[in-house]
């Protein structure tokens, strides 16, 4: 079907500003089948059902907007003390100066730039392919240009327990930088591996990464995303997960002026279970949009789904998720929360939590708030000495619990919420 | 110790009149017993001195000890030594008792440029006082009075006032929902804080409580009021005859 006069100027302008990196193995194959999609899609437009609550036309547009860099003072990088092996980006290019070795028991790292150009590779059953599946029954075709033009990115393949967390680090410098990247991370039967990702990356990001998670394997993934208030960034983690395997994935994202994170995970195996939650705060100039897409395809798995976000002054808050649960998917449990807890009456938090189920035998629930703070519980607080700014602080955290516990890793945590305290300590709100 | 003056108060949204020149003098050292009939003022005089929202003060003054509180911020009174055991205590789902307690007391020590307690003194101050309210550990983690009984938050009110330490504590019908031990252990829990710094106000409906907690001066609230003061017999008079026979010689 042809694409209507608007969406084929915008990707004919999208495309000119851009080139398929050259190669001719493997890669350039799956490549050129990732762009026939795109062009058969068009770039998303806000009329477009799934793009209602978030404009895409800076994410479409063939430069990317300038975005100058957040200093983030003293405060430590994330994840500093932990011991991992550290993979960096600037602004989309690989620093081997100031990345570790690529070597780690259980685990072996390629970089996509390098990997591409043989006939086989194992990332060629998983490199575009799951984004491909992902592209029914929504359109992603930012997923999808993603795959056609990633310039670099990493092929973690893990065939045992990974000695340490790899740790994927994302550094902006420049005010343009455009940066776009694509992860493959394939984990056998009963493999374990920490994932872990840092920073803003560029002024425009646009990175997918495709999770295959074989039976009995365990993914933990924590993401946080980097704090400069102008960069914008859409990303799209695609996961497929086996009988028993397990799957968390945590996002924190404090600022950016756009964000959009959309998952599309598919429970294939028995007794699977994946766990999704984000933790968010915005102030001001921040929309931040979570697109969530869980298939339960087979019986017996569980999904979780818990998103919290905090907006001050005019910030916005998007939250789209579905749990689809297939004929068959009997034993499915089912849990999808989407909270905003809104600190002034500018904010704005814009939800459309869905439920579509097959199966007979199953027990799914969902549940969409949006509230301001609790003025008797400030009061409270006050009232035993404790600062207002602080006491909103507690509640705000009291809030996010639900999500951050979705962290496996109990230092990780309390990063996690050390980090969110000092960003509420530099953003109380006035109200 | 507390100074009240001639203090008008109407609430913010509507003009609704609530307190009507209160005066009230309490000495250090003093416990106050204020009774009366319901809605005639007795928790919007707390609130209001503990500086709740919503209410919008007309004329007066309050001091404590010689400050003006009702310039401050509610966490400047509490640092200025104030404290409000609340008539009906606030659930705070996700944070813990315990962090709520630990943040209250290391946040007016430095208020009061004091050092903040390590956690294991925090911990070892917060057991033993804990154990004499019977106060278990498992209620210390659970999160701030959700899911308590009526009795556990009030005994829960008076932990609170013993870590702070406060010097004008305001009891609001604190032994409202207590059982008879129960009323006993807080009744212990206030006695064991009394000194010759620290003073009480105490509001109840009940000379039970004025039984255990005895006070030096009765006073009797009605529509805004003071309308009578006088020593624990005053109480004694109430629980009696009722109001009708104050009320009506004040007329
Ligand atoms: N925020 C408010 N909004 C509306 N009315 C209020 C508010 N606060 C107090 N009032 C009214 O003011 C009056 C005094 O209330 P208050 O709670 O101070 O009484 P009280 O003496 O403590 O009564 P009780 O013995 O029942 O506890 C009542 O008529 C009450 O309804
Ligand atoms: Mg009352």
């Amino acid at each position: 079907m042809a694409l209507p006069k608007a969406k084929e100027d915008a990707l004919a302008a999208r495309l000119a500003s851009l080139t398929l990196p050259a190669g001719k193995g493997w890669l350039a194959s799956v490549r050129s089948e990732a762009l026939s999609r795109l062009t058969a899609m068009g770039l998303p437009a806000r009329r477009d059902e799934y793009w209602r609550y978030t404009d895409p036309t800076s994410l479409n547009a063939p430069a990317a907007p300038p975005a100058v860099r957040f200093e983030p003072g003293d405060e430590a990088e994330p994840f500093d003390g932990m011991d991992r092996l550290k993979i960096v980006f600037v602004d989309g290019i690989f620093d081997p100066a100031a990345s570790d070795d690529l070597s780690l028991s259980g685990v072996t790292i390629e970089r996509l730039a390098l990997a591409g150009d043989t006939d086989i590779h194992w990332a060629q059953g998983l490199y575009g392919q799951l984004e491909a599946r992902g592209q029914t029954p929504v359109a992603r075709p930012l997923a999808a240009l993603n795959s056609a033009f990633a310039t670099d990115g990493v092929l973690i393949h893990v065939t045992g327990k990974a000695a340490k967390p790899v740790s994927l680090v994302y550094v902006h410098k420049s005010d343009t930088s455009d940066a776009i990247l694509h992860h493959c991370v394939k984990l056998d039967a009963g493999a374990c591996l920490t994932l872990l990702e840092n920073g803003p990356a560029a002024a425009r990001f646009s990175k997918v990464m495709e999770v295959d998670i074989a039976d009995g394997a365990q993914f933990h993934h924590v993401r946080i995303q980097g704090r400069d208030h102008e960069r914008r960034a859409v990303t799209h983690l695609f996961a497929r997960l086996g009988a028993q395997a397990e799957m968390r994935s945590f996002t924190l994202t404090a600022n950016g002026r756009l964000t959009r994170n959309e998952a599309v995970v598919e429970l294939a195996g028995a007794e699977g279970r994946a766990h999704l939650a984000g933790a968010t705060v915005g102030d001001g100039d921040f929309h931040h949009d979570d697109t969530v897409f869980v298939t339960h395809a087979a019986p017996a798995c569980e999904s979780r789904q818990v998103f919290k976000k905090v907006l001050m002054n005019g910030a916005v808050g998007v939250f789209q998720g579905k749990i689809l649960v297939k004929p068959g998917a009997q034993k499915t449990d089912g849990y999808q929360i989407s909270q905003s807890l809104l600190l002034d009456e500018d904010s704005q938090f814009l939800a459309k939590p869905e439920l579509e189920i097959y199966a007979d035998d199953v027990k799914c629930s969902h549940g969409s708030t949006s509230g301001a703070i609790d003025e008797t519980a400030l009061f409270y607080l006050q009232s035993r000495g404790v600062p207002r700014r602080r006491a909103q602080a507690l509640l705000v955290l009291a809030f996010l619990a639900e999500a951050i516990q979705e962290i496996a890793d109990e230092d990780i945590a309390e990063e996690i919420r050390g980090r969110l305290e000092r960003w509420l300590a530099r953003h109380g709100s006035t109200g | 110790m507390l100074e009240i003056k001639n203090l008008h108060v109407k609430l913010e949204e509507e003009d609704k009149v609530i307190l009507r020149g209160v005066d009230l003098k309490i000495g250090a050292g003093e416990v106050h017993a204020i009774m009366g009939p319901n809605g005639s003022g007795k928790s919007t005089l707390s609130y209001v001195l503990s500086g709740r929202d919503g209410y919008e003060v007309t004329e007066g003054s309050a001091k404590l000890e010689g400050q003006e509180l009702l310039e401050m911020e509610p966490e400047e009174r509490a640092a200025a030594g104030l404290f409000l055991a609340f008539q009906y205590p606030v659930e705070i789902p996700g944070v813990g008792n315990m962090t709520f307690l630990r943040t209250a007391v290391n946040a007016q020590r430095k208020a009061r440029g004091e050092e903040e307690l390590s956690a294991g003194d925090f911990l070892k101050v917060v057991r033993e006082k804990a154990k004499t309210l019977k106060i278990d550990a498992e209620m210390l983690k659970r999160p701030v009075n959700v899911g308590f009984s009526g009795g556990e938050k009030k005994r829960n009110e008076i932990l609170q006032m013993a870590m702070l330490e406060p010097r004008m504590c305001i009891l609001d019908e604190t032994d409202s929902g207590l059982d008879v031990d129960a009323m006993k252990l807080v009744a212990e829990g206030v006695n064991a804080l009394r000194s010759a710094g620290r003073s009480f106000l105490v509001i109840t409906h009940y000379q039970r409580l004025l039984d255990h907690i005895k006070p030096d001066v009765v006073h009797i609230m009605a529509a805004g009021r003071i309308i009578k003061t006088g020593g624990p017999e005053l109480a004694l008079e109430v629980e009696t005859n009722g109001y009708a026979d104050i009320l009506n010689e004040v007329g």
